[in-house]
């Protein structure tokens, strides 16, 4: 579907809608971050992309567009709430569609957690405009002052004489009208569903089976490819044997085919099937032999010590340099020196990757559980030289996303296979291609140390040592990555007066991507781990340290919280507690964890506490159910899993040894929400990061131990 | 590792292998011998396999290896049952067959020959959702919903388990019926992963239909 058109008519008619109806959209120029609201009606000649976000036909219906992905994470519920709060529609009668793939949407990456943060302004503003434009034509009809006039439920009401009139009668009108600049917000107090425990949309289609994901996408005469890819992930194909592979009943061609990640080719061969089953017994019939040369074969424990090294010999490029920090170590009465090391990590989505496309006539179409449809466009676009608009990305559901899902390699490689092949295909992977082929978030290791005088730190440096995502993207080599502090509070800055944070170059051939909460998912455990045993060399509380530390009104009322919900201040002996707080995409979570002596050996976890603050935000229950996954993500990658490599493969290929936490690992998790005034912040991923340091500094208040490397057991810790 | 995990990971592998007597299969998981150096030489074997799904009696002539998955999804179009890890490791793919729950990726479609086969599609319809549906609806018992037609079926076949007296691991007796405590509950639900972690909304939804139930 070419939806780059701008004419009203085409856009009508692409949209599969005939008839009148009121349409509006946003106009984002590049980086600019309020949009322009356009009437689509009157906007043939803008010359602009239009994009539709509310469209309300002559029965009243409301339409809305989700440029985002839905994942799990709630874009589904969080856009149509924020547009029927203002639109004065109830949620349960607004459809929902997803957009295809394009920049007239603004940015679409459904990553960093940005949806409503980076949105929620613009479409506040647009609902509003639609609801001022559908009052101003029912004033107009009735000939009374539009002040006289306000929306409620799909209506507009005249007050004095209680008249009313269905939003569907309105839009002939409405949409003749010049969108108003001005419209007057509501205030939050007069919200009636944006900060309401609303259900969500989307939850009888996935309770009953009728949700869309990627791999439930069929066309007729679509086909099965399931490809071996290298095992050492940068490796070629230097010649394979086919021959068992071809007898498998079902098994239609195979080629070779190279996937690009960026820039970098990774080999393999694809198995073009009739059915699932037949394209993985022919993967599993080929003999390939691999060219693994130009490229080290890592193993785990290689990659740790070169960190290891790499920290102690190299001060690494500088962040973020303040005070006097060696000085300030040489002076300091008590100097800590220690070193954290985290793990590499797998996605491990519910749902494989895949990806359907169909290549013919110098056009691909694509369906799949796709994170960010517009930097599909972009790159199937510049790879195989075909204009944006004859390239068409469509979202499913995506069962599972956590970062993995926003890169183009595998879309890349379905639309490469189906135009060899000459038909739809649907690139299946198997649990173990998912498991083994990355990208994976890098595991990392951190030094930090640091001095207390007087009770508070007096010296504090860190260097970090592990692969930077942002190389992908071309950032330079000679530059510290800049995400080396994500994760620190900003407030602590102010207070530690000698502060060093570098980064240390450290390079392997892994390929390496963003993962839920990115380089916070790390950083947070050094640093907060390390706050932690700077609070116990000065002999403080840790509650105390950190408050001392953080010289910040709306951080001391979060941690206020966090101390009266966990019970901090009434610890009894024989239980372990451990706090932290960490900051991710603009909202911060502190954590306290619970932890006592398991009768079997090791140590439990028997309660957990949430506190965000999130500023302006949608949905409770959206937010409590997201900071309560990502917990339960945080404690698996910090007990249960890590992605280990032995001669440059990764080891672990399923469920039965890369364990998951399951329903009987869960402790009990309570969530609450700080309530300000503030912009809105980040929801999906900024309640991880703060889980591990404060379980191991519980465990440390238990026991005495110091867990400074993950994953660990908690049974034999 | 847990050792008797690894036999599990192997029984589709060998069944498969058994059906068409390519034995050599059987062992590549247990000696690490690399999948792509072992050669099949698979005869076409099709067979005719007759079921009910949802209350539709459905006959299928298909290859003899297709899993109950595949046949639901690929040639049945009941794509409700999902595909998460193909191992029986995950239960996205729980699926009831004759009112007990199995992972049907586990399992070959010529072995249910005469079964009812229950999937989520059948469990209720939009209007009239099974009790356990409703329930994950209240409770937001999900997230991004790809595991949730196996978490469903699993609830519902868990609660009928405890109906019928079969205890679990942690069952306080083999001879007393079990009761549907928290931990029961939680024991039986075990095999079906959620990695979105959603369980704590699981629980409530299945907690709410075993005390309407009880």
């Amino acid at each position: 579907m070419d939806t780059q058109s701008v004419s009203r008519r085409n856009f009508l008619k692409v949209s599969g809608l005939t008839g009148v109806m009121l349409s509006l959209g946003l106009y984002l120029p590049t980086h600019a971050e309020e949009a322009e609201i356009i009437n689509t009606a009157g906007a043939a000649d803008l010359g602009t992309d239009l994009n539709a976000w509310i469209r309300i036909d002559a029965l009243g219906k409301v339409t809305i567009t989700d440029h985002r992905a839905e994942m799990g994470q709630g874009s589904y519920q969080a856009v149509p709430q924020i547009i029927a709060e203002e639109l004065e529609v109830p949620l349960n009668e607004v459809a929902i569609v997803f957009a295809q793939g394009n920049r007239k949407y603004g940015s679409q990456i459904t990553g960093g957690s940005s949806t409503v943060r980076g949105s929620y302004k613009n479409l506040l503003k647009l609902s509003a405009t639609a609801r001022q434009m559908l009052i101003q034509a029912a004033a107009n009809q009735w000939a009374v002052p539009v002040t006289d006039c306000y929306a409620e439920a799909g209506h507009v009401i005249h007050k004095p004489s209680g008249k009313k009139a269905n939003y569907g009668t309105l839009v002939a009108d409405a949409a003749k009208l010049e969108p108003p600049k001005d419209v007057v917000l509501k205030k939050r107090a007069d919200y009636t569903q944006i900060g309401k425990p609303l259900h969500r949309p989307d939850t009888p289609l996935k309770t009953n089976g009728t949700a869309g994901f990627g791999l439930d996408k069929t066309l007729p005469g679509m086909l099965y490819a399931a490809v071996e890819r290298n095992p050492r992930l940068r490796g070629k194909v230097k010649s394979f044997d086919d021959t068992a592979a071809r007898k498998v009943p079902g098994v239609k061609q195979i080629l070779k085919v190279k996937m690009l990640v960026h820039s970098t080719p990774r080999e393999g061969v694809a198995v073009i099937a009739e059915s699932t089953w037949a394209a993985l017994q022919g993967k599993k019939a080929l003999k390939v032999t691999w060219d693994d040369s130009g490229f080290e074969h890592l193993s785990s424990e290689e990659i740790y010590k070169r960190q290891h090294e790499a920290l102690q010999t190299n001060e690494g490029l500088s962040l973020k340099q303040q005070g006097d920090v060696a000085d300030a170590l040489a002076k300091g009465s008590k100097k800590l020196d220690v070193v954290y090391q985290t793990p590499y990590q797998s996605h491990s989505c519910m749902e494989p990757l895949n990806c359907t496309a169909y290549y013919q006539a110098s056009k691909v179409e694509i369906w799949g559980p796709i994170q960010a449809p517009d930097m599909v466009q972009d790159f199937i676009s510049k790879e195989m030289k075909l204009p944006r608009e004859k390239v068409i990305v469509n979202m499913t559901f995506l069962g599972g996303g956590f970062g993995r899902k926003a890169f183009t390699d595998y879309p890349y490689e379905a639309a490469v296979i189906s135009k060899a092949v000459g038909a739809p295909i649907q690139v299946v992977w198997t649990r173990e291609d998912d498991s083994t082929q990355g990208p994976f978030r890098p595991g990392i290791s951190y030094r930090c140390e640091g001095a207390v005088a007087d009770g508070k730190i007096s010296a504090f440096k860190l260097r970090m040592a592990g692969q930077n995502l942002g190389h992908w993207m071309g950032a330079p080599k000679d530059k510290p990555n800049n995400s080396t502090n994500e994760g620190f509070l900003k407030p602590y800055t102010e207070s530690i007066k000698n502060l060093s944070i570098a980064d240390v170059p450290f390079e392997t051939p892994i390929p390496v991507l963003w993962w839920r909460s990115v380089y916070a998912s790390t950083n947070g455990f050094a640093y907060e781990s390390f706050m932690d045993e700077l609070a116990h060399e000065a002999r403080k509380d840790p509650m105390t340290f950190r408050r001392e530390h953080l010289p910040d009104e709306r951080v001391q009322k979060q941690l206020d919280k966090l101390a009266e919900v966990s019970g901090w201040n009434s610890r009894k002996p024989g239980e372990g507690y451990g706090m932290a707080i960490t900051e991710c995409f603009s909202s911060t979570v502190g954590q306290v964890v619970k932890v006592s002596k398991n009768p079997n050996g090791g140590v439990k976890i028997d309660h957990v506490w949430a506190v965000m603050d999130c500023g302006w935000y949608v949905n409770p229950d959206t937010v409590k159910a997201q900071v309560e996954g990502s917990i339960v993500m945080a404690l698996g990658a910090a007990t249960q899993h890590e992605v280990t490599f032995k001669d440059g493969m990764a080891v672990d290929k399923n469920f039965y040894s890369y364990l998951m936490p399951r329903i009987t690992d869960i402790p009990p998790i309570d969530v609450f929400i700080m309530e300000n005034d503030a912009d809105a912040g980040g929801v999906g991923e900024p309640g991880l990061p703060a889980f591990s340091p404060a379980l191991t500094n519980a465990i440390f208040d238990l026991t005495g131990k110091r867990v400074r490397k993950l994953p660990f057991s908690l049974a034999t810790v | 590792m847990d050792e008797s995990n690894e036999s599990t990971i192997t029984r589709r592998e060998m069944i498969a292998a058994t059906t068409t007597a390519v034995t050599a299969l059987a062992f590549s998981g247990m000696t690490g011998v690399q999948a792509t150096s072992i050669q099949h030489t698979v005869p076409l074997s099709l067979a005719q396999v007759s079921f009910t799904v949802n209350g539709r009696a459905q006959s299928l002539n298909m290859d003899t290896r297709t899993t109950l998955l595949d046949a639901l999804r690929e040639h049945l179009q009941f794509t409700g049952t999902k595909k998460g890890c193909d191992h029986g490791q995950c239960g996205a793919c729980t699926v009831l067959v004759n009112g007990r729950r199995i992972n049907s990726c586990l399992s070959l479609a010529l072995q249910h020959q005469g079964d009812t086969i229950t999937t989520i599609e059948g469990l209720g319809t939009p209007d009239k959702l099974h009790p356990m549906q409703a329930a994950f609806v209240k409770h937001d018992g999900y997230q991004c919903g790809y595991c949730t037609p196996g978490q469903i079926c699993s609830a519902v076949a868990v609660l009928n388990e405890i109906k019928a007296g079969i205890p679990s691991h942690v069952s306080a007796s083999l001879l007393e019926k079990p009761v549907a405590t928290n931990m029961e509950l939680r024991e039986r639900m075990s095999g079906n992963i959620c990695r979105c972690g959603a369980y704590s909304n699981i629980a409530e939804a299945m907690s709410e239909v075993a005390q309407k139930q009880a």
